[in-house]
């Protein structure tokens, strides 16, 4: 009988001890590796790839779609499976007060002096004790020109959009950021503690909300390309790159204001390959290997002597060149506890 | 079967009985130990504090219920009120999962009905076509269809070039894609289990019933659907009950506004909103209501075998 | 059958239903496998056939990660089917050789518990349960989830079978005095067999097919093929996710095909047993 040759004792077992042998191979190199947790479509494997070579170091890479869930993963009991991650300035400056990342000298990083001035004492993290510039750029909205051809200046097109675009807005599912929009659109502090400004705060989303098609962030760029939105909040860089893909989409920087944000390679505490962490960013502070990233995810480096090396086409794109007349952005601030709460609610309310 | 030896079920098992424990406690061991207790922790944890920002503090809080059901206000102040959101939530997740189950049972049934009627050597391929869609993976078939229904996907570009419509019509993002997904996936699940009552069923019955006069539809009412109310049911419980809990459909094809039960729990773990407590305490009501379907079923199969 | 009763059986309206249902069922998987033959990389216009993405998923940018992740699916599928096809034997031997004992209906529910509680509830208990005890989330604790709901899957049609077989074989063989091993490995083994291996199929393609609960208990880096896709799917539908769709597509009807072949061969061994 056929199937019984097929499934006899030996041949199971010699199947399973053969599975477990594969499994144990590669859990027994653990010497040479690199757990990085990062935003999605954010660094090109190529450059991974070269890291990985140059460094004979085996990189894994598990990706996150916004602050928020980066930290309440690593808080669910991740911390201590990744070396670095990749927080945006005020995330950096929460998981700093938290005590979930490592220190370094700037002696452990022979590239540390490449870091541009600018960036080098930031609020978030003065000194850079924790972490180094990764990529910076700004959070606003891209409009489809096919369906709307208004001014689209205005953070209006988000929190009250003409009917024509109701039911076509896709919104970054990413809180720190929609709630700082919002309150640029209202004129109203970040973390405002003041009751009526809340309230006005909360009334303006609730209102909003139905005319938002969807909240999604890794999806972002395709609901522009494929036409599902007419409007996408999205980050600069991200919405350069839908336009490449074809869309016939123009980014805004409002006249009320925009996000601004840097985002971090920070040490994690409990790092299982401090070591190779640290050559990692080192290696991300050549300037020829963040130029890379540079020209894969659209936005600017924080390092010196990358501006050479970038594509021409980059450095003429109207998302990485805010128009002349445009305000200044601002960057995402961190409340306390008793301030965030009545924010974790509305968001919490928004999102069902 | 009918040539094997009698089953005589009564003086059953003199050869293995007597290791009977032993070669039970494999499975009660790994099932109670990876899921008997994770279900008894997640109780626990949905009565637990939620940290700030994530994680959750071993001190007891009925604050993941409360809110669930209550309304208190933006700033805790105002007058107690019942929460509608996530009630909201669970209806339009029981309402989606019962319509899917309508027109599963809708399309399944007269499916079942023609395959279990064909002649054995047709009866084998339709049977084999219903039964692949069934092993494809549920990730890729949601995906599928998805593709299929974007606005500018095939479906609309097709029934363009038609000129049956003149504009794409608006699927993704709405209920009636979700409700799409939800049918889709879990049709197969209808078929099969009816098809199988439906073998069985001796049609000298439909015979009887024709010969007493009964026409064709009060033959399918009186006779035919009684007979093979089991298989229906056995369906309709498998389509109800992986519905209501659906992620992929929900998130893939619904947005901001077409939340479900599924989506919702996700949310709380993986998403940015890291309230584990709250997310056991959905968790629980969502297996509550599944524990009290799955019960009425029990007693209904214990009634018609009585 | 008479004819009469032959035309009564049938209902109009009912082949058409049939009909429209395998077009439901199939419509959306045949689209996805025309357009990943689709030479064109935008995904929606048909730039006409080609081979790319086919090629593309073995040796893109990205085929790494999804060698990868079909390997991890692979192995994670083929361990979970060993360990409950295992389990679930021994488990159908207990329930249906042991007459009637109390606490077997009991025993008979908790067999079946994982098809019972909605896969969204276990995914959170799991997770729940890994983070309570210290357990580091990575490939095992994925095989361990993987192997649990295995357990009813492989159980369901093991068990189906041996309520069809009398235990007057296994006890005639006893009686001549044959050590429970050797009743169990020369007489009941060779007769459950199809079951046993309908059951290993049915647990392998459920562990291959599970994304819900893997998404939950996976640990950092490491992933199975449905949740590399759907990381991949949630940024847009690619060519190339369609050829890998495709692929497995291929693979569920082989499987089918080998299910169904095995069935045959199944019935045709009951075939001395019955006479």
């Amino acid at each position: 009988m056929k199937v019984k040759q097929l499934f006899n004792r030996r041949n199971l077992l010699s199947a399973a001890v053969s599975a477990g042998l594969m499994l144990g191979a590669s859990a027994a190199n653990a010497e040479g590796k690199l757990s990085i947790y990062h935003w999605f479509e954010y660094i090109p494997q190529e450059l991974l790839d070269k890291f990985s070579a140059e460094y004979d170091v085996e990189v894994t890479m598990d990706t996150f779609d916004s602050n928020e869930s980066m930290l309440a993963s690593l808080k669910a009991g991740k911390m201590g499976s990744y070396d670095v991650s990749v927080p945006g300035d005020y995330m950096v400056e929460i998981m700093r007060n938290d005590g979930m990342l490592d220190s370094f000298e700037s002696s452990e990083l022979s590239n540390f002096a490449n870091i541009e001035d600018q960036w080098l004492d930031v609020g978030f993290d003065p000194g850079r004790k924790h972490s180094i510039p990764y990529q910076w750029g700004s959070t606003s909205f891209s409009v489809n020109r096919d369906v709307f051809d208004g001014d689209i200046r205005t953070t209006s097109l988000l929190f009250d959009p003409p009917e024509e675009l109701a039911g076509k807005i896709n919104m970054l599912d990413s809180q720190g950021e929609v709630m700082a929009l919002a309150s640029i659109h209202l004129g109203i502090p970040q973390c405002s503690t003041d009751r009526g400004e809340l309230e006005s705060l909360f009334e303006l989303l609730k209102a909003a909300k139905p005319k938002w098609a969807s909240f999604n962030s890794d999806g972002a760029k395709d609901v522009l390309v494929s036409g599902d939105a007419a409007v996408g909040m999205i980050w600069n860089g991200f919405g350069a790159k839908a336009r490449a893909e074809g869309a016939n989409i123009e980014y805004s920087y409002p006249a009320e204001g925009y996000v601004v944000w840097m985002d971090n390679v920070v040490l994690l505490k409990d790092a299982p390959n401090r070591d190779n962490a640290l050559k990692f960013m080192n290696f991300l502070l050549e300037p020829e290997n963040i130029a890379a990233v540079t020209n894969f995810a659209q936005y600017t480096a924080g390092v010196k002597g990358v501006s050479d090396l970038l594509d021409a086409e980059l450095k003429a794109s109207p998302e990485a060149n805010p128009p002349a007349d445009a305000p200044a952005g601002t960057f995402v601030q961190v409340c306390d506890e008793a301030t965030q709460v009545f924010y974790d609610k509305i968001w919490t309310a928004l999102k069902k | 079967m009918a040539g094997i030896a009698p089953n005589n079920s009564g003086v059953d098992g003199a050869a293995f009985s007597g290791l009977k424990n032993r070669l039970l406690l494999p499975s009660w061991l790994t099932i109670g130990v990876l899921l008997v207790i994770p279900v008894l922790l997640m109780l626990v944890y949905s009565f637990l504090t939620k940290e700030f920002r994530g994680g959750v503090v071993w001190e007891f809080s009925i604050a993941a219920y409360d809110q669930f059901f209550l309304d208190r206000g933006l700033f805790g102040d105002e007058p107690v009120k019942i929460e509608w959101t996530y009630i909201n939530i669970f209806i339009r997740s029981i309402v989606q999962a019962g319509l899917a189950t309508f027109f599963c049972l809708l399309i399944g049934f007269p499916t079942a009905y023609y395959i279990a009627t064909r002649p054995p050597s047709t009866r084998a391929f339709w049977l084999f076509m219903v039964t692949v869609p069934y092993w494809v993976n549920l990730l890729i078939r949601t995906v599928s269809m998805k593709f299929l229904i974007r606005d500018s996907g095939p479906l609309n570009q097709w029934l363009l070039q038609l000129g049956v419509i003149s504009e794409p019509i608006h699927l993704i993002n709405t209920n009636v894609a979700v409700q799409l997904g939800l049918f889709y996936s879990y049709l197969p699940f209808m078929v099969l289990p009816i098809y199988a009552a439906v073998e069985r069923f001796d049609f000298a019955l439909v015979e009887a019933a024709h010969d007493l006069y009964a026409d064709r539809m009060t033959t399918l009412r009186r006779v035919l659907i009684p007979a093979v109310k089991p298989g229906i049911i056995a369906g309709c419980i498998l389509v109800f009950v992986p519905s209501l809990g659906a992620f992929l459909a929900p998130d893939l094809l619904g947005g901001a506004k077409n939340f479900m039960i599924g989506s919702l729990i996700e949310e709380q773990f993986k998403g940015s909103a890291g309230n584990w407590p709250f997310g056991a305490a959905a968790s629980m009501i969502l297996l509550s209501l599944v524990l009290v379907v799955l019960m009425f079923y029990a007693r209904n199969e214990a009634r018609s075998r009585s | 059958m008479s004819a009469a009763g032959e035309r009564i059986k049938s209902y109009p309206g009912f082949g058409l239903l049939a009909a429209t249902c395998l077009v439901l069922l199939y419509a959306p998987l045949l689209v996805v496998m025309v357009y990943s033959f689709n030479d064109s990389p935008s995904i929606t216009r048909w730039g006409g056939f080609s081979l790319t993405w086919y090629v593309d998923v073995f040796t893109g940018v990205e085929a790494g990660k999804f060698k990868v992740a079909a390997w991890n699916s692979i192995t994670i599928a083929l361990m979970a089917t060993v360990a409950s096809t295992l389990i679930a034997t021994s488990a159908a031997i207990g329930m249906t050789r042991s007459g009637q004992w109390r606490g077997k209906s009991a025993s008979f529910a908790l067999i079946n518990l994982p098809i019972m509680v909605p896969e969204i509830v276990t995914a959170v208990a799991t997770l729940i349960f890994f983070s309570a005890i210290g357990f580091k989330t990575g490939y095992l604790s994925i095989l361990l989830a993987h192997i649990v709901f295995c357990i009813p899957f492989a159980y369901l049609p093991i068990a189906a079978r041996l309520q069809g077989v009398s235990s007057s074989y296994e006890e005639a063989a006893i009686d001549l005095y044959a050590s429970r091993w050797q009743a169990f490995r020369f007489v009941l083994l060779p007769i459950l067999l199809p079951g046993i291996i309908s059951g290993a199929l049915l647990a392998f393609i459920v562990s291959l097919d599970d994304f819900l609960i893997t998404n939950f208990v996976k640990g950092a880096g490491v992933e199975t093929l449905p949740t590399a896709i759907f990381g991949a799917v949630k940024q847009g539908i690619k060519p190339n996710i369609m050829a890998i769709s495709t692929l497995m597509l291929l693979v569920s009807i082989l499987f089918v095909t080998v299910s169904w072949w095995i069935g045959r061969i199944g019935e045709k061994a009951d075939a001395p047993v019955s006479e």
